[in-house]
C-alpha cells in the first residue's frame, strides 16, 4: 500500500457516499433517478442509435437507400391499387401526397414501437452482463426511428416543393404538435411494451398484428372525410378518434397536405383537432411516466428473465 | 495509515429465483390455476453479509450453481436482490463477459467507442485512451476490420484491452481470464496484479485455485446461496477442497470389529525426513528428501497407484509424482506395507510445503487420501525467492 496512487484512490474513495444501488420505489424521485440516470449515459445513447443505424445497413451497397425503399414502394402500391385503380384519388386531392404524409407519421409511429418491444431482448447480451440504465435501449430504438422519419420527411418536404405545394400556412403548426404528441405517444407504449415483452414473449407477435390493424384504423390512405359520412356524429366516430395515432395523422395532414385544407376541397376536419391534440399529449406524458415506472419496476429482474 | 474505508458493503442479501418453465401467455393462462403449485423457489444467495475494504482482492469460489456469479451481478447492480441492500461507492467495471455489447458488424475502432461508453468512458476519455488501447490488445492492422472477420482470440484482446482501460475503482471480473492463449493470459494477470499495486479493488470469481492463491488477499467460500468461508486465500482454499471431496463419494473400505481391513485401503502414516535439516528441522537444500507411507490393504483393484503432491500453503501445486510414474506396479495383495518415495536433491525454495497422500485405483478413484499427510519446511540462505531454489552466484566482468 506504499504506493501513492494507491493512496490517492482509497482517499477519494473514502470521500465518496455509500450509495445504495438499485433504483428508488417513490414515484416522483423515481423517476427523477431514471432521467438523470439516462441523461448521464446520453452520449451512449448516441452511439447506441449510430450502431443501430449502421449495423443495420453497414453490408449492403445501398446502405441507407434501403430505408428509402420501404415507404417509397408502399407510395406506389397505394397509390395505385388504392388511388388509381379503386378510385379513391379522384375523391381526394393530391391524392399521392395525402398518402405519403399519413404514411410518414404511420411509419414513425409503427417503428418506435416494433422496435422498442424487441429492445431489450435484442440487447439481452447487454442486459444480462452490464448495468446501465435499461431505458436506454427502447430510447435508442426511438432515436433511430427518428433518424429514419428525417429521411422520409427530407423527402416529403423535396416531393411537395416540386409539386408546388410546400406548405406555406400556419397550419404547419399542426403538423409540429401531431410530431411532438405522436412521439411521445410511440415512446410511453414502446417503454412500457419493451418492459412487459421480456415477461410475456407473445407480445412480440401480437403488437406485430394489432399494428397491422391499426393500420387501417387510422385516416392513411383514404380519407377522414369518408368516415365522416358513414359514422359522423355517432358514438363510434368519437371512439375513432379516441385513439391518438388517427389524431396524429390528422394533424400531420392538416399541417402537410395544403390541397385538404383549401377551400372548396370538400375535406372536412373533426371539430377541435387542435385540443385533442393538447389532451392526448398530456395523456401521451402521463402514460410515459406511468410506463416509465412500471418498466423501473420490472427491469430488476431482466438479467434473469431472458 | 488510516483505516481503508468499505468500498462494497453488501447486508443480509438474498436473491430467490422463480422456476417456471411456462414461458408464453398461453401457458401462464392454462398453469394459472395450477401456478403456484407449479412454481418452484430457488434460492441463489441466502443472508450474504460481506464487507469489502478498499484496495483488497476478493476471490468467490465455490461449486458450479453456488451463486458466485448471482453475488457478482447483485454487486454489479444487474440482478436486483429479493432482500437486503447492496451499497457501494467509486466507479464499477464489471467484467462478466469479454466483449458483451461488440456488434459483429461493426469495425474494431468503432466497438471500441461503443464499449468504452457502455463501460462508462466519455468520448473524450476514449480518445485519450484509444492508442493506449489497441497497443494493449495487439491487432493494430485489424482495428478498422469488421470484429466478425476476428478470431475469437482478437476479440476477446480487443474485448479485454478496453475493459482494462476503463480506469475502474472496483473491478468484478467472473471467470474472464480463463481465455485466451498463455501469453494473454499472462498480461492479464500481470495487468490484475498492476490494478493491485494501484490500489483498485477486485472481487472476482474463479475455478482455479492457483490464480486465487496468487492473487487474492481474502477468499469468500459459496456453498448453495450461503457463505461457508471468509477468510485468508489459503484457508479459503482449504475448505472449498474438502467440499469438493465431500461430494466425491467416500473411498469404499470395509472393517471387520478388530480393524482388519477387509475392502479398500487406508492410509496409516505418512513421513517425510531430508538428509540434511538445519537445528529448527528444517530441510536444506540439496539434501535428499524420502517420504514413506504406510498402507494397508483389503481388496483393491490390480493396478492400484499411491502418489503424493507437494503444494505450497496456499495450494498452488509445486510437484506431483505417483508409482505408476515411477514405472512401480504396487501389489493388490491384501497386507500392510510401507512404500518410501525418495526425491533426490532438495530443489525447493524457502518457505513450508504441505504434503499430500493419495492411494487411487487405475481409473483414478479415490481409495483413500490423506490432505495434507505431512508438513515440512526449507530454509535456504536469504536473499532468494520462489518455490525453487538454484545455487546462486554472480560475477561480474568489466569490458
Amino acid at each position: 500500500m506504499a504506493d501513492p496512487e494507491a493512496t490517492r484512490r482509497a482517499e477519494r474513495i473514502a470521500a465518496l457516499p455509500l450509495a445504495e444501488i438499485g433504483r428508488h420505489k417513490g414515484l416522483l424521485e423515481g423517476t427523477v433517478d431514471s432521467v438523470r440516470d439516462v441523461w448521464s449515459r446520453r452520449e451512449l445513447l448516441g452511439l447506441l442509435v449510430r450502431r443501430e443505424l449502421k449495423a443495420r445497413y453497414k453490408n449492403s451497397s445501398l446502405g441507407l437507400v434501403w430505408s428509402l425503399m420501404r415507404p417509397l414502394s408502399q407510395l406506389l402500391i397505394y397509390y395505385f391499387a388504392v388511388g388509381e385503380i379503386i378510385g379513391l384519388a379522384r375523391a381526394i386531392p393530391d391524392f399521392a401526397i395525402f398518402v405519403f404524409v399519413g404514411l410518414t407519421a404511420w411509419t414513425l409511429f409503427s417503428e418506435i414501437v416494433s422496435n422498442a418491444t424487441t429492445s431489450i431482448i435484442s440487447n439481452q447480451g447487454l442486459v444480462k452482463k452490464v448495468y446501465l440504465p435499461r431505458e436506454i435501449f427502447p430510447l435508442a430504438s426511438v432515436g433511430s426511428s427518428l433518424f429514419n422519419f428525417a429521411v422520409q420527411f427530407l423527402i416529403l418536404l423535396v416531393a411537395v416543393t416540386a409539386l408546388g405545394r410546400f406548405p406555406l400556412t400556419v397550419d404547419v403548426l399542426y403538423a409540429a404538435a401531431a410530431f411532438i404528441m405522436l412521439v411521445t405517444f410511440a415512446t410511453a407504449l414502446g417503454v412500457l411494451l419493451a418492459g412487459l415483452t421480456v415477461y410475456f414473449r407473445d407480445l412480440e407477435h401480437l403488437v406485430e398484428v394489432v399494428l397491422a390493424v391499426l393500420f387501417w384504423a387510422s385516416p392513411i390512405v383514404y380519407s377522414y372525410t369518408f368516415v365522416r359520412e358513414v359514422i359522423g356524429g355517432t358514438l363510434l366516430e368519437q371512439i375513432y378518434l379516441a385513439n391518438p395515432v388517427t389524431v396524429a395523422v390528422l394533424g400531420f395532414q392538416r399541417g402537410l397536405w395544403i390541397a385538404g385544407s383549401e377551400p372548396g376541397s370538400g375535406v372536412t376536419w373533426p371539430p377541435d383537432l387542435a385540443l385533442r391534440m393538447g389532451v392526448m399529449f398530456v395523456a401521451s406524458v402521463a402514460v410515459l411516466w406511468i410506463g416509465q415506472r412500471i418498466f423501473s419496476r420490472l427491469q430488476g429482474n431482466f438479467a434473469q428473465e431472458l | 495509515m488510516t483505516e481503508l474505508s468499505t468500498i462494497v458493503a453488501v447486508q443480509g442479501v438474498s436473491k430467490r429465483f422463480v422456476m417456471h418453465q411456462d414461458k408464453s401467455l398461453k401457458e401462464r393462462m392454462v398453469a394459472f390455476a395450477t401456478s403456484r403449485k407449479h412454481r418452484q423457489d430457488f434460492w441463489a444467495l441466502r443472508d450474504i453479509e460481506l464487507e469489502i475494504p478498499t484496495g483488497s482482492t476478493v476471490g468467490l469460489v465455490g461449486h458450479n450453481g453456488s451463486g458466485k456469479s448471482t453475488l457478482l451481478k447483485v454487486i454489479g447492480g444487474i440482478i436486483q436482490p429479493s432482500s437486503g441492500t447492496v451499497r457501494r461507492r467509486g466507479r464499477l467495471a464489471a467484467l462478466l463477459e469479454l466483449g458483451a455489447g461488440f456488434h459483429p458488424d461493426l469495425t474494431g475502432r468503432e466497438n471500441v467507442y461503443l464499449n468504452a461508453a457502455i463501460l462508462g468512458l466519455t468520448k473524450a476519455e476514449t480518445d485519450r485512451y484509444f492508442d493506449a488501447i489497441v497497443d494493449f490488445s495487439g491487432i493494430e492492422s485489424f482495428i478498422d476490420t469488421q470484429v466478425k472477420f476476428y478470431s475469437s482470440g482478437m476479440y476477446v484482446r480487443l474485448a479485454f484491452a478496453v475493459s482494462v482501460h476503463v480506469d475502474p475503482d472496483l473491478l468484478l471480473v467472473d471467470e474472464v481470464l480463463a481465455v485466451g492463449d498463455e501469453p494473454f493470459q499472462r498480461k492479464c494477470l500481470a495487468k490484475i496484479a498492476e490494478f493491485q499495486r494501484e490500489g483498485r479493488t477486485i472481487v472476482f470469481v474463479s475455478h482455479s485455485s492457483d490464480q486465487i492463491g496468487q492473487l487474492c488477499d481474502r477468499v469468500v467460500v459459496l456453498d448453495h446461496g450461503s457463505m461457508v468461508h471468509d477468510g485468508s486465500a489459503a484457508d479459503g482454499i482449504k475448505v472449498l477442497r474438502e467440499s469438493f471431496e465431500a461430494a466425491h463419494s467416500p473411498p469404499p473400505r470395509v472393517e471387520s470389529p478388530d480393524g482388519v481391513l477387509t475392502s479398500g485401503a487406508r492410509i496409516d502414516d505418512v513421513r517425510v525426513s531430508c538428509s540434511s535439516t538445519d537445528l529448527s528441522g528444517d530441510f536444506l537444500p540439496g539434501g535428499d528428501l524420502r517420504v514413506e507411507i504406510d498402507y494397508t490393504i483389503g481388496s483393491v483393484p490390480a493396478g492400484w497407484i499411491a502418489g503424493i503432491d507437494i503444494e505450497t500453503p496456499v495450494g498452488q501445486g509445486v510437484y506431483r509424482i505417483n508409482t505408476d510414474g515411477l514405472g512401480m506396479s504396487l501389489p493388490a495383495r491384501p497386507g500392510s506395507y510401507s512404500l518410501g518415495i525418495d526425491l533426490g536433491g532438495n530443489a525447493l525454495g524457502a518457505g513450508s510445503y504441505q504434503l499430500h497422500a493419495s492411494l487411487v485405483t487405475p481409473e483414478g478413484r479415490d481409495l483413500d487420501r490423506r490432505q495434507p499427510a505431512a508438513s515440512f519446511s526449507v530454509s535456504t540462505e536469504p536473499g532468494s525467492v520462489g518455490v525453487v531454489h538454484f545455487r546462486a552466484s554472480a560475477d561480474l566482468t568489466v569490458g
